[in-house]
């Protein structure tokens, strides 16, 4: 079974960040010299990088290196200081609400924390984005929510609450209801931090499923390195707010080149 | 208004400032007693002051100010000064809200410091007088205060057994001027400046006492002005940053 | 002390008219606090503060100002003005305004008890501004308010006795006006009394109860 993510029709084709023309593959997202602070801690300093269309791209680092923070202003739940973001070829920050509005629809996110509203039930939780956001009538919103909690393997819980599931299951629906809004881009913050041990490899199997039978484009913080090399395109390693070195997995996982990326992989390894 | 009207106002305003003063120091007094009653080690004590509390926190408090004018003297055959009568009525019903302040502040402090009372085979008495209130009382404060704002809005009460107060002077202007809201309105600004000035007391004194037992007040509330700012990313502007 | 059931059996029927004017004041009372308080909550938090100045400073000027001289004014004023409405519907509204900006408080409490990850989830789900506050945050926030609402219920019960002042015959207007026609005051006076604190005993069970079934 297979998810079907809204296709955009006519991707625009940017130039790469030094100004040459982009090379056959179209980019999605794009930061430039995006600098956040929360007091007098600098959390994002001067970071430039950009995703293509339909790439995985993982974000790996100590706590508090920021990268939980890019995903935050790609959601636009927090805002950067300085620079620019743009999501398929439109700028965030500063925007109209209605430009907003209409990048946020291209974009999908779990939680670490799953957030799922503890006041419906599964099935509401999953339909009511659709229904109220893209004006889906609440049969096919259900239908839709049925397939996609049989995709992650809840179908006979359309009816609970989420504080009757366990962590693993809530982490699920909440990925359903991410999928529900059919976005370009999934948004995956730590998604198994919270989680017992051993719901962790049901949460990650179903990330790669979904990875691996799309064409969705993802971008995940995650500290389950394991994971990160299944599913990667390309592996960015952070460190205070940088961006230390960037490659393809088997190159970060393999022969990292900086000595801070060595580092961190051999302590949590 | 007239400046003879204006005097009214002011024998009134003198009035419900006494009034206040009375029944708040009856209601502290009360408030302690019984707080610290119902935490006494006799179960007997506990009930009693249990028992007061609700019967007076149960009843209202101008039903209670109607007893007592009218119900105590016929039935013990003797008569109080209005200004006493409202004192006791109010002293009493708000002593009961006030003992559950402390009775919950005393519950609040740490065991372990009960506990360190006994190993230093302090009395009772000695362990409530040294360890115990002085940790409990600041912690109180706020509570208090606020007690305190609801005691002055409920001393207008006895305006309507025919004390002189702020409340009934406002009503004795209007019937002087036959025209209602003027006279009102001051009488409800100096209930308010009444209010506002005993909030600030209350707020100097709490700050006092916090610096007594080693509380850094500024250290709280700059810890609680960084919880806020971790939070208000969201929400604060009615959801989200568009 | 001398006690004369008679008097007793005499105020029975004018007590139970008088409990029913207290009970009709406080039913009408709440939901008119209940009502208010959440405007004003929700004022509270829109982004313009010369929204939200002007509604803090009125809504502290209430809270800290006698009820008592709040009914006078409304109950003397409003008729100067071209407003006539009877001593009830008066009172009530004065005695839901007077509550409202304690209840404003108990919902901002239960708002910001909501946890930040649901605004968050609301956001990320693109939800508009109105669903959020009605599917989402809402919901939990009433939920957590119920015990805090209940607790003001009986402090309205305890202050209904006030709306006498304006000449509304709840309990302690019947039982006033008993005392004056027959010259009997304990009787009713002790009745009314009694009447109250086994009342708002009543409510403060009920609402434990309450309190129990929502916290499950």
């Amino acid at each position: 079974m297979s998810v079907d993510t809204a296709k955009n029709p006519e991707p625009p084709t940017n130039p790469g960040p030094d100004g040459s023309p982009g090379s056959g593959t179209t980019e999605l997202i794009r930061l430039e010299n995006v600098t956040k602070r929360f007091g007098d801690h600098t959390v994002l300093d001067g970071l430039d990088f950009s995703v293509d269309t339909g790439k995985h791209v993982t974000l790996i680092g100590p706590s508090g290196s920021g990268k939980t923070t890019i995903l935050r202003m790609l959601m636009t739940l927090t805002r950067p200081d300085e620079g620019t973001i743009t999501v398929d070829g439109e700028r965030l920050f500063p925007a109209p609400p209605k430009q907003v509005r209409e990048i946020r629809k291209k974009i999908g996110m779990v939680f670490q924390q799953f957030n799922l509203f503890p006041n419906m039930t599964v099935l509401r939780n999953i339909t009511e984005a659709p229904v109220t956001v893209l004006g889906m009538s609440r049969d096919e919103a259900e239908a839709r929510a049925r397939e996609l909690l049989e995709l992650v393997g809840l179908a006979d819980k359309c009816d609970a609450r989420p504080s009757q599931l366990s962590g693993g299951q809530q982490q699920r629906v909440a990925i359903a209801r991410a999928l529900a809004m059919r976005p370009q881009v999934l948004l995956l913050d730590e998604v198994t931090s919270a989680l017992d041990p051993e719901l962790v490899a049901g949460v990650l199997d179903l990330l790669r499923d979904i990875a691996r039978s799309t064409d969705i484009t993802m971008l995940c913080v995650t500290h389950e390195m394991g994971f990160a090399r299944d599913i990667s395109d390309q592996v960015l390693m952070f460190d205070s707010g940088r961006v230390v070195e960037a490659g393809s997995p088997e190159k970060i996982f393999g022969d990292p080149e900086q000595e801070r990326t060595r580092e961190f992989l051999g302590a949590v390894l | 208004m007239t400046k003879g009207l204006w005097e009214l106002v002011l024998q009134g305003v003198w009035t419900t400032v006494q009034l206040l003063v009375l029944s708040a120091l009856l209601a502290t007094a009360v408030s302690f007693v019984v707080g610290v009653a119902r935490t006494h080690r006799l179960w007997i004590v506990r009930f009693v002051a249990g028992f007061y509390t609700e019967v007076f926190r149960g009843t209202s408090a101008l039903v209670m100010i109607f007893w007592v004018f009218f119900v105590l003297p016929p039935a013990f055959g003797w008569q109080l000064v209005p200004m006493w009568a409202g004192t006791l009525a109010l002293g009493l019903t708000y002593g009961a809200y006030g003992s559950e302040i402390v009775r919950g502040a005393l519950n609040a402090v740490d065991p372990a410091q009960r506990e360190g009372g006994i190993a230093l085979s302090f009395t009772p008495w000695q362990r409530m007088r040294l360890i115990m209130l002085p940790q409990a009382v600041p912690e109180m404060i706020p509570s208090f205060c606020n007690l305190l704002i609801e005691l002055l809005k409920g001393t207008a009460l006895v305006s309507v057994m025919g004390m002189g107060d702020l409340a009934f002077s406002g009503n004795l202007v209007r019937l002087a001027l036959q025209e209602s809201a003027e006279i009102y309105t001051y009488v409800l600004l100096i209930y308010f400046v009444i209010a506002f000035a005993l909030t600030r007391l209350m707020r100097g004194l709490e700050k006092r006492l916090k610096r007594g037992v080693g509380k850094d007040l500024l250290n709280e509330a700059g810890a609680r002005e960084a919880k806020r700012a971790e939070t208000t990313g969201v929400g604060a502007a009615g959801g989200g940053v568009a | 002390m001398k006690w004369d059931w008679g008097a007793v059996r005499d105020f029975m029927p004018h007590f139970w008219d008088g409990l029913l004017v207290t009970l009709q004041a406080l039913a009408l009372g709440s939901l008119i606090s209940f009502a208010l308080g959440l405007v004003w909550a929700l004022l509270m938090r829109t982004p313009s503060r010369w929204v939200r100045w002007p509604v803090g400073a009125v809504t502290e000027f209430v809270r800290d100002t006698p009820l008592l001289v709040q009914l006078f004014f409304l109950f003397y004023v409003l008729p100067e003005w071209g407003l006539t409405f009877s001593a009830l519907t008066t009172g009530v509204f004065a005695i839901g305004l007077h509550y409202s900006t304690y209840t404003m408080q108990v919902y901002r409490a239960g708002i910001e008890a909501v946890p930040a990850g649901q605004w968050e989830a609301a956001t990320a789900l693109n939800l508009p501004w109105r669903r959020t506050w009605t599917a989402v945050i809402l919901p939990q926030a009433v939920r957590r308010v119920v015990p805090a609402l209940g607790n003001y219920v009986i402090s309205m019960l305890k202050d209904t006795p006030l709306l006498m002042a304006i000449t509304v015959l709840e309990m302690l207007g019947q039982a006033r006006l008993f005392s004056q026609q027959h010259f009997q005051f304990t009787e009713p006076l002790t009745v009314i009394g009694v009447a109250f604190i086994l009342v708002s005993y009543l409510a403060s069970l009920l609402l434990r109860a309450l309190e129990r079934r929502l916290v499950r």
